[in-house]
């Protein structure tokens, strides 16, 4: 869930960060990157701030589209979500880089608006970068622990993550067995993720005529 | 019909270019940093001059004074770039007809019809990574022609394959010049790949543009030396095939009532062909000359001999109406008492005259 809202956005702010030079360009990269330095902890206190029930933001959310943040389970995908975004806008940026604005400059020729030569030939090409960012994304935002606690709380059946279940099952005396179980089921889990990320990556790589490289 | 005046930076380059060119190929030669790519750039929409007027069929698609300046998407200019720029993610198939599902360029050239004149049938499912350099270009071409061009730009398309990658994708080109119905603007460094394949020379040198006109008539002129590089000066003679290979292999080659014979050449009476004979592979007699191996002797007139200090002198004789260019040395001019409209045999070896730079000419 948190992965479909941020993988979008992410793109779109990591072919912004690759192909234009503006003025506050560093702030907006330094801006998406903060989640990954500061302790999450930090991070899931300024969500709160922002985006609890009495944040300029999380008020805001309310009163016009009646959604809200705090303490449930869209609270939750938000605070991975944000943690996540750092890991998923960097290889996607890198591989928007590695691409050579000479075929987009060869699609324009060709006729293509540039939403077209975009969804055509930079995304496309970008896709093995996406992949890599999605599952480090998807990694990140399963294990996210600190800002999701900070934020959100720990309740049960609302915004108990795997990592705050793991951690609440440890916490008590006869948890060793759900603790044991949830175990498994992480590395199940990423085991999957890992492996069909592999096989759509040697794929992709196939499409694109990597013998060529 | 193509009409480029403008002034712009190319780098550190300060570029101004003025030149029209009717339709047919237009061949823009000139050294390497000259600014070709630049000027084509410009035409094409992808770098935007200082001033100026670009127009193609009496429409302008720049002019700085009206501030018209059309994007590269509606400037409908087929664009072939040196490296082939493929799709690499697309079929062959895929990158040629891109201009119609992504650009929703009208289909008015036909498919087949492409892929048949550049030898891409056998192609159509591979991916670019699998192709030889040659091919890449010949689908880059295809992909450009599909694109229902108003004009076609090929910048420098064989300047990065080897010389048995080039002999392949000629004779691509040769058709290509002839029955492509649009103007091409072909951007090369190379005299032969003109001298074969246009009809109309612009030169770029430093980037200025000193010259332009028929290609003859400025391969003929012995004032642009520096840009056109001395070494390769030479002229250009159109002809017409009348005798097929004789049991010497020689083929007879009509100039305009005088007669070539030139080996190896492969073609059918009545064939319209170009030939392009270097300066320095014609010698020039007072008499005809008897007891020599030389077949090709050409009657002519001294038309020219430039003024020039150095070892050499360039020679222009008037034979059968075209141009045939001798650099001989000075000494031999002032020994042999040459003077303009002095009648002359020109001497030409016969090797010299090079099968590769067969071409239809204009007919």
């Amino acid at each position: 869930m948190a992965l479909l809202v941020a993988l979008p956005a992410a793109i779109c702010v990591a072919y912004v960060l690759a192909r234009y030079r503006f003025p506050g360009h560093g702030a907006v990269n330094a801006l998406v990157h903060m989640p990954l330095v500061l302790p999450p902890v930090v991070t899931g206190y300024v969500l709160l701030l922002a985006f609890g029930r009495n944040g300029p933001i999380g008020s805001l959310l309310r009163e016009t589209f009646g959604i809200s943040f705090a303490f449930n389970w869209t609270g939750a995908a938000l605070a991975a979500g944000v943690m996540a975004f750092p890991l998923l806008v960097r290889p996607i940026r890198l591989s928007f880089e590695a691409i050579d604005p000479k075929l987009e400059e060869a699609a324009k020729s060709l006729g293509a608006r540039r939403i077209v030569v975009f969804l055509t030939v930079t995304l496309p090409l970008a896709l093995p970068g996406i992949l890599g960012g999605a599952i480090l994304g998807f990694a990140k935002a399963m294990g996210e622990f600190g800002a999701t606690i900070t934020f959100v709380s720990n309740i049960p059946g609302e915004t108990r993550t795997l990592a705050l279940a793991l951690y609440t099952a440890t916490q008590s005396p006869s948890g060793d067995v759900a603790a044991f179980r949830l175990t498994l089921i992480a590395a199940v889990i990423a085991f999957g993720a890992l492996i069909a990320s592999e096989l759509l990556a040697r794929r992709l790589r196939k499409q694109l005529g990597a013998e060529d490289a | 019909m193509l009409e480029v005046d403008v002034s712009g930076r190319a780098g550190e380059l300060a570029l101004k270019a003025q030149f029209s060119a009717s339709g047919g190929v237009t061949s823009l030669f000139g050294q390497s940093g000259a600014g070709k790519t630049t000027l084509t750039n410009m035409i094409a929409g992808l770098v935007r001059p200082d001033e100026g007027r670009i127009a193609i069929n009496g429409i302008p698609v720049f002019d700085s004074v009206s501030g018209i300046d059309l994007s590269v998407q509606s400037r409908r200019i087929g664009h072939v770039f040196q490296e082939a720029r493929l799709f690499p993610h697309l079929s062959v198939k895929a990158n040629l007809t891109y201009a119609r599902w992504a650009g929703r360029r009208p289909s008015t050239r036909s498919f087949e019809e492409v892929t048949g004149l550049l030898g891409l049938s056998g192609l159509l499912n591979r991916k670019p990574g699998t192709l030889s350099g040659g091919e890449k270009q010949r689908v880059a071409i295809g992909r450009a022609l599909l694109s229902d061009p108003q004009l076609l730009i090929m910048d420098e398309p064989l300047a990065n394959l080897d010389q048995a990658r080039r002999n392949d994708i000629l004779p691509y080109l040769d058709r290509l010049c002839n029955e492509a119905g649009i103007p091409i603007l072909y951007v090369s460094h190379s005299i032969e790949e003109v001298a074969r394949l246009s009809q109309t020379l612009v030169i770029l040198s430093g980037g200025q543009t000193p010259a332009y006109g028929p290609v003859a008539d400025m391969l003929a002129r012995t004032d642009l030396g520096r840009a056109t590089g001395r070494h390769e000066a030479g002229a250009l003679l159109e002809g017409r095939i009348t005798e097929e290979a004789d049991e010497w292999g020689l083929t007879t080659v009509d100039i305009g009532g005088v007669e070539l014979y030139i080996p190896d050449l492969d073609g059918a009476t009545g064939e319209a062909i170009r030939l392009r004979i270097r300066a320095r592979d014609v010698a020039v007699a007072l008499e005809p000359v008897s007891g020599l191996s030389i077949r090709n002797v050409l009657p002519g007139q001294i038309t020219s001999i430039s003024e020039e200090t150095g070892p050499y002198a360039e020679i222009l004789c008037s034979v059968a109406g075209q141009t045939v260019r001798a650099r001989i040395t000075r000494a031999s001019v002032a020994e042999l008492g040459l003077s303009e409209g002095k009648p002359v045999q020109l001497l030409i070896k016969s090797v010299a005259i090079d099968k590769r730079q067969r071409a239809p000419g204009r007919s």
